[in-house]
């Protein structure tokens, strides 16, 4: 099936974005430069009390990665978004967010004043009159979090590469928020933040 | 002919006459009066003590330091749980942070229930039942009904999350107040492939022991766990007690149990400090 590009943009290393999706237009974001974490939350567009939720999310399906197939759902189950191409095959749902204040339990209190994603995603929110209470967990697109038999967990290398792509189907009008993960402390994007591309296109 | 309540004085009569009544599912009111209490606790410490039916919710405003015993009688018990920085609500249980601060996914004695400001609202004092979940939160309305017929609050087979939304309700929060939350009593595994595997519970008797760092609203809705493969909606009583004491201190063998503990009974203390606790 053919398809027409509505917009096309690269979201700087570190920056946030958003968008919001008309139903049936699909989102991809391409990792441009490799092993980049792209943190990621979607709401209804005419309803965003109705946010992106993990435990719904995986409530509806047998893993706790995301792939082709996959559809995002919001706090009450609705469906938002699908999975409909993957070229990476695993990403990470129990994460969560950087944020200057988890950092600080992570790494040390030196961590402070570092750039973090709750941050890009407190910024892009305001801007659709959107609070912290929004503010849920999100998926990270292309970050590695294996779960070991005795329950550890952990952030580890990407499994991502320079090019590779995944694709959204948006399953009703989505406000989509980005954060283009700024994290320097752990492997989620290599220790060092790059871009991100976003492609829109929709059905010709 | 009139009935004995077709007057006003009747009718105060009917209604003053229903105190004391005992039912399965209610609180001890004063909390002081609970029987049974654990060992070194004495009644005036007490501060909740009830019942909460299989399909209810529960919910109270606790100062920090406070002890909160949940017991599931029957090994049917599915205490889905949310805690709120009392007064701060935007302060609340993040769950992913929980999760990836202590590298650990699943819940233990020991375990810190950590907010989104890198502080904690709860510890896991105790814990003998050891099957618990914090990935797949509570059931929805409409997951319930897909598979009883019904998920409405007030209906026989209640969601979690419409049962949060009333708790929540009560403390002035609404639906974007409600992040992730963690199930106790009710486990489910992660596989090596990412499937998850059901647990269920360990049985009748188990209880687990939570201890304030903050004061919080915290938020119970014992609802049947969303992945619970039984056909029929199944969950039991939930018993609560809760008792004064004091935050986890510097001197308890938890607060330096690994670094990102201790980092974050530090930025909990100094809050406590700052806001005069």
């Amino acid at each position: 099936m053919s398809s027409r590009e509505v917009h096309r943009e690269t979201v700087a290393a570190c920056a946030p974005w958003s968008w919001t999706l008309g139903r049936g237009q699909v989102l991809t974001i391409v990792d441009l430069d490799g092993n980049q974490a792209v943190d990621f939350l979607a709401y209804d567009a005419h309803d965003t009390s109705r946010a992106y939720s993990a435990q719904t999310t995986l409530q509806a399906q047998d893993s706790v990665f995301l792939t082709t197939g996959s559809v995002l759902r919001d706090n009450e189950s609705d469906a938002l978004l699908t999975v409909v191409a993957d070229e990476v095959g695993r990403h990470d749902t129990l994460g969560g967010a950087c944020s200057r204040e988890s950092n600080t339990l992570r790494y040390g209190h030196h961590t402070w004043a570092q750039h973090a994603c709750a941050e890009n995603f407190l910024a892009e929110l305001s801007r659709h009159g959107m609070g912290k209470r929004d503010h849920v967990a999100n998926v990270n697109w292309y970050m590695n979090v294996p779960v070991d038999p005795d329950g550890a967990l952990g952030i580890v290398d990407g499994i991502s590469a320079p090019g590779l792509s995944l694709s959204l189907r948006a399953e009703k009008d989505v406000l989509v928020v980005v954060s283009n993960c700024p994290q320097v402390n752990n492997p989620c994007n290599g220790f060092d933040p790059s871009r991100a591309e976003m492609i829109v296109t929709e059905p010709a | 002919m009139s009935s004995t309540t077709s007057t006003t004085a009747g009718a105060r009569d009917h209604a003053r006459a229903q105190e004391g009544t005992v039912v399965d599912a209610m609180p001890t009111v004063p909390a002081a009066g609970a029987g049974a209490l654990p060992e070194g606790v004495v009644a005036d410490q007490v501060v909740w003590a009830e019942t909460i039916a299989g399909g209810g919710y529960g919910h109270r405003v606790l100062a920090a330091g406070t002890t909160v015993r949940l017991t599931d009688p029957t090994g049917d018990a599915c205490a889905g749980t949310l805690l709120h920085h009392a007064g701060m609500p935007w302060e609340r249980l993040n769950v992913a942070d929980t999760v990836k601060v202590q590298w650990q996914v699943y819940t233990a004695a020991g375990q810190l229930l950590l907010s989104d400001q890198g502080r904690v609202l709860a510890t896991v004092l105790t814990d003998t039942s050891g099957h618990h979940d914090a990935v797949y939160g509570a059931s929805t309305r409409s997951r319930n009904q897909e598979r009883y017929g019904d998920g409405s609050p007030q209906g026989r087979s209640p969601a979690g999350r419409e049962l949060f939304l009333l708790g929540a309700g009560k403390h002035g929060l609404g639906r974007r107040d409600l992040p992730p939350s963690v199930s106790f009593f009710q486990g489910v595994r992660i596989d090596e492939a990412g499937h998850p595997v059901w647990r269920g519970s360990a049985g009748p008797g188990a209880s687990l022991t939570l201890r304030t760092e903050l004061p919080v609203v915290l938020l119970l809705a014992n609802a049947a766990h969303p992945l619970d493969p039984r056909p029929e909606y199944t969950v039991g009583p939930l018993e609560v007690l809760a008792w004064r004491g004091r935050p986890t201190t510097p001197d308890d063998p938890l607060w330096c149990a690994t670094p990102e503990r201790r980092r974050a009974f530090e930025n909990t203390a100094d809050l406590r400090k700052g806001l005069g606790l």
